[in-house]
């Protein structure tokens, strides 16, 4: 800025820091003192004269312990690592292949199926989780097994399933965008239509498959109603927590309850820090969110 | 070789498992919410028997699902409005001001978007609380003791509490967002203004909002979408509707008939009510947002 301040422009200058500042406490203070509240031992929570905002008097981490090993944080957080992983992997090796034929090969059909992609990105799965729970119950009925329900294949398969119509709008987006050339030399090489896109188009993807990857991990990891209503015994880390909540809340462990929170969030908050440039300017690109 | 064939495999291959997955876990439920909205459907007995619009009418008569709409609709709008004159207002001082650690309120605003939404019931369990609430004993603190209240207890304000969750989580996600369109801004144009002798207030207004006027009409859909969706989610790990229907939204509303008591025609009338709601709500605010798109 090349003018000179005026009077004004320092009130101006003081409301900005105010304003900024009294935002940006809204958020670090409650994410920080859940940090700290999760080594506190339970007195420090429970009784008179206790105050929340008292540092720990010493570094309990045995609620991390208790977290992990009586209310099966451990095995809450494997599962979520299997379902996020596996609902990544498949999303990818399906989306992929997907967004490339729509968007570089011309037949049959194609507008249709444009059309019904598109049409996909206005449903949202909280309408739907009922009728696909309804389903999966009625094949668990029809076939006479236990396969369809509390299955972390299946709800991989569906987290998936409920991703594809964004990501292939999003890659195939991207796939539009790259010159006929490249295809054209491949096939002039000898490349046929499997090793052209496997070889040459997907690794020139890297961008936008890495926005789907992170956006992606974080709704997979932290989504929680299809889990909820799909998952019994093999819960993801979001229910898992919610339960923990609701045990450890009516026997107040308070203890415990921010250690499983904070559990949940330290994976969330590693990656955000890695790619935390990435993410908000990736967002701009789909720019869509459920 | 036939090469004609061979691509047509090759894409027909590369298509069948997007297609076959979207039409099983995405079109097949859509079309058994409005075919199912037709039904009378017990949960034990599992009985079916088609009644028409019946579910449709019944629903008319419902106080439960009449509040939860009056409390939806209260969230719709209160949400979208608190949330864009404050990510607005914020993405316009972080992308015009000129002063250190922008990157870094940047990163912080953005933290509460990707948290879960258990973890987020969490914290503001902490904070609600009405004893030992990091809210109440601040307010304390400050000797404002007349100001404290049942933040998730008190009929009259619980709904207000959610509210709040919800624009604290969504703040971050559309300031970035604005902040993208407005980098977009050409800077000549701002320098022109100001040459002109404009305020920094009147450059806001006058060159600032008229051109990503657009982007924000876009985001409305995004907020009548997605508060629905949010809405559901927050209140269903935080109050579940709780206290007495004070914070019911028709999701939850929808969710507890059809998955908890096992009505499903019920439940899947409501969905179908809800859907055409927000098509026509994103329709109406579209139609009457529209103004003469200005560029640059």
């Amino acid at each position: 800025m090349n003018k000179k301040h005026k009077p004004s422009s320092i009130i101006y200058k003081v409301f900005i820091y105010v304003a900024l500042i009294a935002l940006a406490i809204s958020i670090i203070v409650p994410v920080a003192w859940v940090f700290m509240a999760s080594v506190k031992t339970n007195s420090e929570f429970i009784g008179a004269g206790t105050n929340p905002w008292a540092l720990p008097k010493e570094f309990h981490y045995q609620n991390f312990i208790t977290a992990f090993r009586d209310a099966q944080m451990g095995e809450f957080f494997l599962n979520s690592v299997i379902v996020t992983a596996v609902a990544l992997i498949l999303l990818l090796i399906i989306a992929l292949p997907a967004s490339y034929a729509i968007s570089r090969f011309d037949f049959k059909g194609r507008k249709f199926l444009n059309a019904m992609f598109m049409a996909g990105l206005f449903i949202n799965i909280n309408y739907i989780v009922v009728p696909i729970f309804l389903m999966l119950s009625g094949a668990n009925k029809a076939l006479h097994v236990e396969f369809f329900l509390d299955n972390r294949f299946i709800l991989s398969l569906i987290y998936a399933s409920s991703a594809l119509p964004f990501t292939i709008y999003l890659l195939s987006g991207y796939f539009k965008t790259l010159p006929k050339g490249f295809e054209e030399a491949a096939y002039i090489d000898g490349c046929g239509h499997f090793k052209t896109m496997t070889k040459i188009m997907i690794p020139m993807a890297k961008p936008s498959i890495l926005t789907v990857i992170m956006f992606q991990f974080l709704a997979f990891w932290n989504e929680y109603i299809i889990a909820y209503t799909l998952m019994d015994d093999h819960g993801t880390l979001a229910m898992g927590l919610k339960n923990l909540m609701a045990v450890e809340r009516t026997a107040t462990n308070y203890g415990i309850m921010y250690a499983g929170l904070v559990i949940v969030m330290i994976p969330v908050l590693v990656l955000y820090i890695c790619v935390q440039k990435q993410l908000t300017q990736g967002m701009t690109l789909g720019g869509l969110k459920g | 070789m036939n090469r004609g064939k061979s691509q047509r495999r090759f894409v027909f291959a590369c298509l069948a498992p997007a297609v076959i997955l979207v039409v099983l876990f995405i079109f097949v439920p859509t079309i058994n919410v409005f075919r199912m909205s037709l039904y009378r459907m017990g949960g034990i007995t599992n009985k079916k028997s088609f009644v028409g619009f019946s579910n449709f009418i019944k629903l008319m008569d419902d106080k439960n699902f009449l509040e939860a709409m009056q409390n939806s609709i209260a969230i719709i709008v209160l949400v979208t409005l608190c949330t864009i004159v404050i990510a607005v207002l914020f993405a316009a001082l972080l992308s015009r001001g000129k002063f250190k650690g922008k990157n870094f309120f940047r990163i912080i605003f953005y933290i509460p978007n990707i948290l879960s939404i258990v973890v987020i019931a969490g914290i503001f369990g902490a904070i609600y609380n009405p004893s030992t609430g990091l809210l109440n004993t601040f307010l304390e603190a400050i000797h404002l003791d007349g100001l404290k209240h049942q933040w998730m207890g008190d009929p009259k304000i619980v709904l207000y509490s959610v509210i709040f969750a919800l624009v604290w989580q969504a703040i971050g996600y559309y300031m970035v967002m604005y902040m993208a369109s407005m980098a977009a801004i050409p800077e000549d144009l701002y320098e022109a203004a100001s040459l002109d002798g404009a305020t920094e207030i009147q450059i806001f207004f006058k060159v600032t909002l008229p051109l990503i006027w657009s982007n924000i009409r876009t985001t409305l859909t995004f907020y009548i979408i997605s508060t629905i969706n949010l809405s559901f989610l927050f209140v269903q790990i935080m109050t579940n509707g709780g206290p007495n229907g004070k914070t019911e939204v028709f999701l939850n509303y929808m969710y507890k008939q059809a998955y908890g008591a096992g009505v499903y025609g019920y439940g899947m009338a409501i969905g179908v009510v809800v859907f055409i709601f927000s098509f026509v709500l994103a329709a109406i605010v579209n139609k009457i947002t529209d103004r003469e798109v200005l560029e640059f």
